[in-house]
Formats: structure tokens, sequence, C-alpha cells
């Protein structure tokens, strides 16, 4: 059953004669108990396009069409009021900078506790001990005295681990995990990830886990959706991605990064590059947004936006020449 | 590679921090931090060493400490015949010509008021080419080399892109011809599709300028792309070293082993998970007993919980390991 449906959505940036359309033509859907992830350079638009299902955009970025719809409803038609008590409750989000995300003025406990007393109308004594529950659930060691700690107290995995506990302290329906790892060590992430993948499954919650790192998404995540330059050029299941990517960006993606292993297999070959730069906002080229730096570019591609095909499983690709 | 002449020699080095202390009067007295404790290093002529932990293991600290920029306690450094002695007696501008660094940041590692030609040149003057034929013509074959031209010489670090200030940074590490590079995490601030570029361009320059590099990072994928050598570091020592190969294809320290098993990896064999390792790296202040790694080790036996730490022994050829249970 579908759970969360984006379809052809549109994010603008400013308005009137200042107008650029940072993402555009974006559909996806995310079934319930699913996992989905967007992967994408910084300035593809995989931010934005989280905070408007969340509800979050503010100005000058606003939904500019295409709708997204949570269970059916409009996000974009809810009032402010239903939008709060949908968030937190049955969409939560852990943003990648715990530090910035927690309040620092408050025990940690307690600002877990407080999803249980605005959600669920919990008094504070019996929140504050179920949140002593919830961190155990997230493993925090001696969760009784974590409790009162504050979040400079913590280091930035049980930080993280306290995030994970907020969000799903209700246990909601869909979690978006905006890089929730990059401010991690590599033994943390490893750690943050397998914890956000069980309590998830164990919950039925579905997942939107949004980064730069394709192996990270496609270890995590069933299905791997890859942005450029506001647009989604690819979605694939996370096996198909690596086995037979079908965008040039994908497949450049893939060719840059040197995969652990492959130099004992096949000796040192110079990573195939990407050339030249991700484009800016304020001059997205015109056609495919990736003929600049496309080595299968031809005459129709700088002309023409090429449209989807679909692929087996699924799958869909937005490329003039795809593989 | 590797069999040219001992560039620098590290033996022993330890250094250490005094943290906190009194403040107005207030608190108790400075608590020790131990950064680096012990570490014994060694790169030939031409050789890429990695070196790989987690932030806070002091792999950063021994880059300082080998560019004279933080005092040692202990130890000796040489580099290309030169001692790094006492404080008051580095030569700090032969050390320049003979050390020099790539930095992770390159919106933050260049003067935001300085053009190109004058970061490039400045070195140049400060070292003694004051010919400005020379000074120019080392400038533009210098940008030449990163994969940059004449006429970006004049302007501003704000004009650049990510992936080209990396090109300038490199191009100031490299213009007073150094032997050894030290880059610490010189792609990781990059965009993805931008890093290859970059990693080809530091393998290109050090074939074709014949340097060394101590490559610092935490992804394990490009440390095994570039280095000949890999050392892993762990709360201020080295508890692994060795071939790039010994050290994928057979760690002997289960850290090792588990930092392999961290990488996110949609085809992970399966098994790799039992190699994880758990919780995050104890505080310096407070070194646990025994093994510093056995709190978190999966193969910790009573003996590593005891025993004073195990020191590096020779599992094989050139591969080193600290662990009792390694063989």
């Amino acid at each position: 059953m579908t759970l969360l449906a984006v379809e052809d959505l549109r994010i603008d940036l400013g308005t009137g004669d200042d107008r650029h359309v940072a993402v555009d033509k974006v559909s996806f859907e995310i079934a319930r108990g699913e996992t989905f992830g967007l992967v994408g350079e910084s300035g593809c638009g995989k931010s934005i396009t989280a905070l408007a299902i969340m509800g979050l955009l503010q100005r000058p970025l606003a939904i500019g069409g295409g709708s997204i719809r949570f269970e059916g409803r409009a996000i974009e038609n809810l009032s402010a009021d239903e939008l709060r008590r949908l968030r937190g409750k049955r969409l939560a989000m852990i943003f990648q900078e715990p530090m910035t995300a927690l309040n620092p003025l408050l025990p940690v406990g307690r600002q877990i506790a407080e999803m249980f007393v605005l959600h669920e109308g919990a008094g504070w004594r019996d929140a504050e001990r179920r949140a002593i529950d919830v961190l155990a659930r997230v493993r925090v060691p001696a969760p009784e005295r974590r409790a009162r700690d504050f979040p400079h107290q913590l280091s930035g995995g049980m930080r993280q681990r306290v995030m994970i506990a907020i969000a799903l302290a209700c246990s909601p329906d869909l979690l978006i995990a905006d890089e929730p790892t990059t401010a991690l060590d590599v033994t943390v992430q490893s750690e943050i990830v397998d914890l956000m993948r069980e309590l998830c499954a164990a919950n039925g919650t579905a997942i939107l886990m949004i980064s730069h790192d394709l192996g990270l998404v496609a270890s995590m995540c069933r299905t791997v959706g890859v942005m450029y330059a506001g647009r989604l050029v690819e979605v694939r299941s996370s096996t198909d991605v690596f086995k037979a990517p079908a965008h040039p960006y994908t497949c450049g993606l893939i060719g840059s990064l040197p995969r652990l292993g492959s130099r004992a297999a096949l000796g040192r070959q110079r990573l195939q590059e990407i050339s030249g730069v991700v484009p800016s906002i304020a001059d997205f080229p015109a056609g495919c947004r990736f003929h600049p730096r496309c080595e299968r570019m031809t005459s129709v591609c700088g002309v023409e936006e090429p449209a989807v095909t679909m692929l087996g499983e699924g799958g869909l690709v937005r490329c003039h020449h795809h593989g | 590679m590797g069999d040219g002449a001992l560039l620098l020699d590290v033996e022993d080095l330890a250094v250490e921090f005094h943290v906190g202390g009194r403040l107005l009067g207030l608190g108790g007295g400075a608590r020790r931090l131990r950064a680096v404790n012990g570490v014994n290093l060694s790169l030939r002529a031409g050789e890429c060493l990695g070196l790989v932990g987690e932030s806070g293991c002091g792999k950063s600290t021994v880059a300082l400490a080998i560019l004279g920029l933080v005092p040692r306690t202990r130890g000796v450094i040489s580099i290309d015949g030169m001692s790094i002695g006492a404080e008051a007696s580095i030569d700090r501008r032969r050390l320049a010509r003979t050390v020099q660094m790539v930095f992770q940041d390159p919106y933050a590692s260049l003067n935001p008021r300085q053009t190109v030609r004058r970061t490039l040149a400045d070195p140049l003057r400060l070292h003694g080419v004051t010919n400005g034929g020379e000074v120019e013509d080392r400038v533009a074959d210098m940008l030449a080399r990163v994969g940059l031209t004449a006429d970006h010489a004049d302007r501003y670090p704000h004009e650049f892109s990510g992936g080209q200030r990396q090109r300038i940074g490199i191009a100031r590490a490299l213009i007073l011809r150094p032997r050894l590079v030290i880059c610490d995490e010189p792609v990781s601030a990059l965009d993805v599709s931008i890093r290859a570029q970059i990693i080809n361009l530091l393998l290109e320059l050090k074939e074709s300028l014949g340097l060394s590099y101590i490559m610092i990072s935490h992804d394990l994928g490009v440390v095994e792309h570039m280095s000949d050598r890999v050392a892993v570091m762990y709360l201020g020592k080295i508890i692994e070293t060795g071939d790039w190969r010994a050290i994928f294809e057979r760690p002997g320290h289960p850290y090792t082993r588990g930092l392999i098993a961290a990488i996110p990896d949609a085809f992970a064999p399966p098994g790799i998970a039992a190699d994880k390792v758990r919780g995050e790296i104890p505080s310096p202040f407070d070194p646990p007993d025994g093994c510093a790694f056995h709190p978190r080790c999966p193969i910790a036996t009573d003996k590593c919980r005891t025993m004073p730490g195990p020191q590096l022994r020779r599992l094989a050829d050139t591969h080193d390991v600290s662990c009792w249970l390694a063989s």
C-alpha cells in the first residue's frame, strides 16, 4: 500500500523575475514499511524535497506545483495545525548534525518525553519513564543516567542515537533521515545505520534516506533514486543500480569512486572522471541537465528534455541514450 | 615503488597536550592527553603511506609533528637527512622546502584576499626565487601541472569551484618542489563527482614529480587505491602496519577488520557483520587497561583485558600487528 506519493513535484526558489526552479518533475512512491534512498551531490535538491514532504519549506523556497500525498492526503492542503500533529507522530525526521537539532538547554530525556506529552497526551512523569525505555531501545548505555545528560555531554554517535529515539518515540509511519551519519566515523555510522534499519523493520516504519553516499544508501534501502540538478534521473532497486546503472550520471558516480577490493582484483585503474562541475541553480542547462558533462551527449541532448523510460522491476531512467 | 632511499624516519614519537588547568584559579590541575604515544613510521622516496583511523586517534597530530607544528614530548623525526630536534633548532625554511601539506577544506585553507598568483608566488620569493621571470614561469608551470590555466592566476579563491580550489591548494603545496606531501583528507570535502579528478591528479603528480605522500583518510576505498603501505592508528598508537595488500586482504588486527566491515557495501559478503566493532573510541584521558581496543573488540579474552597492551610484532614480511590473538 502506498504510504507516500510524490507526484511531479516542483519547488521554486524566489518569486517573480527572481524565480528559479530548484526541483522539477520529481515523482516517486514509498510503500508502507519500505526503504527508499535519494542520492545526489550538494545542491541537487534532495534535502529540500525532504523538507517539502515534512511541510517545512520556508521562504524563499515554496512548492510550485505537483503534489505530495501522505496516506492519500495532500500535504500542501493541510493546515499548520494538522501538519504539526502529523509531524513527529506519523512523519519523523533525523538531521545531519544532531548538535544543532537538539535543544542544548534541556536534558535529552526530557526532549524525548516531550514527544509523548505532545502527541499522546501523557503526563510528564510517565513520559520521562517511557523516555528511558526508548533510550534503552536505541542502545544508549546506562539510560537512566544518560536521560539526565545535556546534549553537549554526549558523543556525536550518542547524540544521533538520541535523535533516533526522538524520531521513533511515537512509532511513526515514515522516517526521513537526511545524511544521518555524515558527521560520524565509519564504525559509528555502521552501528547507527544497523540500528535504524532494525528498529524501523520491527515497527513497520518506512524510511526515506537522503545521502551523497551511493554505497551507504544502497546497503540500507531497497530502492534508490538518483537526483541531478533538481531532477530525478534514475530510480532502481539497489542491486540493479550497481549491476546495471542506466543513466550516464549514475554510471559516472559508480565508476568514479575506488571500490574496496577492486585494486586487488584488477590492479590500480585510473578512476573514471566526470568532467566539469555541478551546475548552479541559476543556470541549469537546457535539455538534459547533465548533457554538458555527459560522455554520451549528442545534439538532441542540449535541445530536448529526455522523457522517462520505464525499466524492469519499477525502475525508470530519464536519458536519451540510457544503457 | 618503495625501493627509494629512506626519506622519513619517525622513531618513538610521543605528543602530549595539557588540557584544562587553572583558569582564574578555578578547577583542578591540567590533565595530560596522550595524543600520540610511541609511534614509529618510515617512508621511502616515491612511496605513499596511508594513515587511517577514527577521529581522535592521533593521525593528524602525527602529521603536524612531522611538519614541526606541534611540540614533541619524545621521539626523533628525521626527514631527508635533517633531524627535527628541539623546536628552536628547526630550520623552518628547509623543512618547508621538504614537507608540505594539502588540507581537507579548500574553502578554509586559501586566503580569500590573495589572488592565485600571489598564493603561489609568495612562497617562492620567501625562499629566494626573486627573479620576476622565473617566478612567473614557475607559477605558470605549476598551474598547468594541476590542470588550471595561466589566466586563472589573477583570480581570487571565491571565483573557483571546490575542485578547482583543491587544485590551487595542491599547487601551493608543490610550488617549492617538496619531497614529501602530507594529504589530510584531501577529497572528503569535495562533491562526489569531483573526487576522482583530484585522486587521479594526486597520483599523476606523484609519478611525474617523484613525490612521496602520507595520505590521511577515513575512506578506506581511497586509501586502498592510493597507498603502497598502510598504517592503522588507534588511541595514539599504530596497531597494524603493512603492505596495502596485506592490510586489505589479510588484516591481522580485529580493529582493522572492523574498519573494513564498517564500509557500507550493498554486496558485502555474508559473515562480515561478525567483524563489526561496537561502541566508540574511548577518551584518551582515560585509556582502558590492557589492550586499548579490548572494550570494543569482538574477540577479546581475559588476557586482553588484564595484560599490559600488546606491542607490534611481525606477522609476515613487512606486516606488523599489535594483537595477542593475531596469527
